[in-house]
């Protein structure tokens, strides 16, 4: 490609949250607003407090990050020709109706039911605040400045809970991340024989080069006053990337029925609560310490446990149960990751390769089914609300008149493309009732259970055995009902600073 | 073996009545995107040998792009194209077609040209056919009976299973036999059916094997020719590939957003592109060329169920339209668009390279089969930009995949088998 001058990733522009996940910060609370004056809007977003991805020592003990949706954009006053070169699913936006039909946002999870994000309802912008306990308060507030109430509406405050690590069923969450190639060592594109978690940074950040090693379409300024401070393009030289550091942020308000989820596990299980407990691992494809159900392999796993941070717990693939007798196929950890790599049969040598290519590989029913993983692949950041019932709440019956308060999870990732990142990933693999060969069943945990013409069925779930009849559980009730959704745009921070200073000339 | 065909009736429409012909298309959905299968136009339902079929305006967007070459776009009259697949034969459908929907078929094409109120609607769908220059059938001889029977093999089997837990505890082998026991049982109470094959029909039998030895015996002949052609063949082909303009704007999104509200109601999806071929000699023999090894692949090597790596697609085909200056190309797969083209780029991009490398606009292909789709991000604007909207598609099974069509026929000959040795009672319990 020529053109192309590739660079170091700068921290000092990218949000805090592409790269740290800020667990310390136990308390958070996300804005969701509408701009009521744009000019006063613009004029914070110039000088919000947003925090990079610079890695300092100490760290820091509070952070604040920003991200707009597209109608946000419009409502700043941000060109409509600067707007249009922003991804198709961005710019529709998640409540949009088909994105629904194929996000599984239909029936109960449908966005005319949503709290927020539905009809008259999509958020301007987010401001997220994170911090820990003690300066979290003054935190917000001295973010918020005096001109706060003036600058925007508030549509939602979404806050969260710290579980403890644990997602509101009980089992241990954010385990599996992948790990970007902040250096860009990756050798783009490629064939991956071998699965790997190390994913390039162009899957994750706008400006760089992703998986195909190609730069995802984004919009590109010509050099102007305005645009001066902005990154330059790395293929298209002349131009600024207003893309560039920044990536697309997902969030989806998704309320957990605790009590449902195991008191249906229980009654599938005659009462046995040790067997209730491997029926929900089964769902889950872990145990509720966040133990898989496949061996931690020796073999290491470029990506995974090599530094101090990445957890051990994530070193295993599904290479040893071809057959889904340990961790089921319909698992949530195995369609949501299947930690498969580019080809089914890992072709050493051409001819081997090649015959693969012309169909002529593996030819079990199940074999070659799904997807090279790596370009599905999804950095999640979401925090937990409302309040945790543990095990023994759960069970127990709801005591007369003791309605549980809602709890459930602000679903947060961030990727370069909705489409085929998250979209994908819900769409083909998490929602797909023919996942993986299945059929009458979606993700165990996630499945809206509705009804497809010719597919009656979407609610059964099925754990294979190596050595007789699968065993079935039919008739499982919705666990999560989605209460809000939308799609953003985190900006990396000279483009932020870029909205919050353009518009003014085009209100 | 029953084979399957193909029909596709191709007319212009009277540029009048193209508003009553969409309105009529619609009448034939219960919602966008959702057809009636028994409407009243084309009672599809009715037709116990038809797997796919739809109904299409091809409206081409993309005629504007041959300028890139200084061409004037040409004014193609917008045509209206009615395809199906099915069992059997094309002129006994085609006659059957018109005995059940007369009237519909009358209403529909009276909108196109040369279509009166006398006119023998047999006669003139019959001169308005348009082969396929290249053909896909998943499973060659799968008739639409014998899916539906085989999928009422697993219902009866699975809800078998359903009401006698005591199967859970049993080793595959005694699974297997239980189970082979049962569904005998009902087939001599006479509540299953499983019809036996159909004789192959001897002249099909005849022309199919004609094709698989004619077609590299004239490629035998010629190859000296080829041979002398090739180095000059291949110096021009590098020298278009490397200066063939690439035509990916941004897809409109509205547009963008007009195909998906026709798309995702079901487990399957129907797929029709279309586009200007490149100009020149040289890329029309390649397209030639490259698609007639597609449809002999597809016919004779390849293996069923499986296009090249590809196991969503249940029927598909390339067309020329006007002479060879478009092509269309209209699939039936399962999944949505985005696993579709996920599967065109990751798994098959050699072939989406080699097959629409010709078109115009296509990202930049090296030596026919390298690059081109790759480019993922400029691909997908591509692919999306030469999609058409289809106002009406049928599908006969519309809960089942490809896949599911494969493990049903997979029990279905399990069953049929006189014993199984244990590995292989395993690997069939574990269809279940």
């Amino acid at each position: 490609m020529g053109g192309v001058t590739m660079s170091q990733v700068d921290y000092t522009d990218v949000q805090g949250l592409v790269r740290f996940g800020y667990k310390k910060m136990t308390n958070a609370s996300y804005a969701l607003l509408r701009v009521k004056d744009a000019s006063m809007a613009r004029a914070w977003l110039h000088a919000a407090p947003v925090t990079s991805a610079v890695e300092v020592n100490p760290p820091p003990t509070t952070a604040l990050q920003v991200a707009l949706t597209a109608p946000g954009l419009e409502a700043l006053g941000v060109p409509a020709s600067v707007i249009a070169d922003f991804s198709h699913e961005f710019r529709g936006g998640m409540a949009e109706e088909s994105r629904s039909r194929q996000l599984g946002d239909v029936e109960a999870n449908g966005p005319e039911h949503w709290s927020w994000g539905g009809p008259g309802r999509v958020p301007h912008l987010m401001v997220m605040f994170f911090g820990e306990p003690g300066p979290f308060e003054t935190f917000v507030q001295t973010s918020k400045g005096p001109s706060w109430n003036d600058a925007f509406d508030t549509l939602a405050g979404l806050d969260t809970s710290d579980f403890g690590g644990v997602e509101g069923f009980g089992f241990a969450d954010g385990i599996s991340q992948p790990e970007i190639d902040w250096n860009q060592r990756l050798t783009v594109p490629r064939t991956q024989l071998d699965y790997t978690n190390i994913v390039a940074l162009g899957e994750f950040l706008l400006g760089y080069r992703n998986e195909y090693g190609k730069y995802t379409r984004r919009p590109l300024l010509e050099d102007s006053a305005t645009s001066a401070d902005l990154p330059a393009a790395e293929d298209a030289r002349g131009k600024k990337d207003l893309g560039r550091n920044g990536t697309y942020l997902v969030l989806r308000q998704l309320q957990q029925d605790v009590r449902m989820f195991w008191q249906f596990a229980l009654q599938q299980s005659g009462g046995d609560i040790a067997q209730a407990e491997k029926l929900a691992s089964a769902m889950v494809g872990r145990t509720r310490s966040g133990d898989p159900l496949e061996p931690i392999q020796e073999q290491p796993i470029p990506g995974i446990h090599t530094t101090p941070g990445q957890k051990e717990q994530n070193r295993f693939t599904f290479d040893q149960d071809p057959d889904g007798s340990r961790c089921p196929f319909g698992a949530h950890v195995r369609r949501a990751n299947p930690r498969n790599t580019d080809f089914p049969n890992r072709p050493r040598n051409l001819l081997t390769k090649l015959i693969t290519m012309l169909g002529f590989g593996p030819e079990g029913l199940c074999d070659d089914l799904t997807s090279s993983v790596r370009f599905h692949r999804i950095v999640r950041r979401g925090r937990e609300y409302g309040t945790r019932l543990d095990l023994e709440q759960a069970l127990a019956p709801v005591p007369a008149g003791n309605s549980h308060p809602e709890s459930g999870l602000h679903f947060i990732c961030l990727n370069a493309n909705i489409l085929r990142q998250f979209e994908f990933l819900q769409n083909a693999w998490l929602n797909s009732t023919k996942f993986s060969g299945l059929t009458g069943e979606s993700d165990p945990l996630l499945g809206n259970r509705v009804a497809l013409p010719g597919c009656p069925v979407t609610s059964d779930f099925t754990m294979q055995k190596s050595d007789g009849l699968r065993r079935r559980v039919s008739a499982m009730p919705q666990f999560i009902k989605v209460r809000g959704g939308a799609y953003f745009f985190m900006p990396g921070i000279k483009a932020l600073r870029y909205f919050g200073r353009t518009g003014s000339s085009n209100p | 073996m029953t084979p399957q065909a193909s029909f596709m009736v191709l007319a212009p429409i009277v540029p009048s009545r193209e508003k009553q012909l969409r309105a009529l298309l619609a009448s034939m959905n219960e919602a966008p995107g959702r057809v009636n299968a028994n409407n009243g136009l084309i009672p599809f339902a009715k037709f116990e040998n038809l797997h796919f079929a739809r109904l299409i305006i091809l409206d081409d967007k993309t005629t504007g792009d041959v300028r890139v070459y200084g061409l004037q776009p040409e004014s193609y009259p917008l045509y209206l194209a009615f395809l199906g697949d099915i069992d059997g034969d094309e002129n006994s459908f085609l006659n059957n077609l018109v005995k059940v929907a007369a009237n519909g078929l009358r209403k529909i094409f009276s909108c196109c040209e040369k279509f009166g109120a006398r006119t023998n609607i047999l006669k003139w769908m019959k001169k308005r056919r348009k082969p396929s220059i290249a053909n896909y059938v998943n499973t060659r001889g799968r008739t639409v009976r014998r899916i539906r029977e085989e999928a009422t093999v697993y219902e009866v089997v699975e809800s078998y299973i359903q009401k006698n837990s005591l199967l859970w505890n049993l080793a595959p082998r005694e699974v297997y036999a239980k189970l082979k026991q049962f569904v005998d049982a009902e087939k001599a109470a006479g509540r299953l059916t499983l019809s036996p094959e159909s004789p192959t029909p001897i002249g099909w039998w005849i022309r199919d094997l004609l094709h698989l030895v004619g077609a590299p015996f004239l490629v035998l002949i010629l190859s000296p020719l080829l041979i002398v052609i090739a180095p000059f063949y291949i110096v021009r082909l590098r020298k278009l590939e490397k200066t063939d303009p690439e035509v990916c704007p941004t897809l409109d999104q509205a547009y963008g957003e007009e195909l998906s509200r026709g798309e995702d109601y079901y487990v399957s999806n129907q797929f029709s592109a279309m586009g200007s071929l490149k100009p020149g000699l040289l890329r029309l023999l390649t397209a030639i060329g490259v698609l007639g090894i597609v449809d002999y692949a597809a016919r004779h090597i390849v293996r069923p169920g499986r296009f090249a790596r590809i196991r969503t697609i249940h029927f598909a085909r390339w067309v020329f339209l006007d002479g060879t200056k478009r092509m269309i190309f209209c699939s039936n797969y399962d999944g949505s668009v985005e696993t579709y083209r996920d599967d065109f780029i990751n798994k098959t991009g050699f072939g989406i390279n080699a097959t629409f490398g010709g078109a115009v606009g296509f990202p930049r292909t090296n030596w026919i089969v390298l690059d081109g789709c790759q480019d993922e991000p400029n691909y997908v604007e591509y692919h999306r930009r030469h999609t058409l909207p289809t106002q009406v598609w049928y599908k006969a099974y519309p809960g089942l995949t490809a896949v599911d069509l494969e493990r049903n026929e997979r029990i279905r000959k399990g069953l049929e088998v006189l014993s199984l040795s244990d590995q292989e009672a395993s690997e069939w319990v574990a269809l279940l």
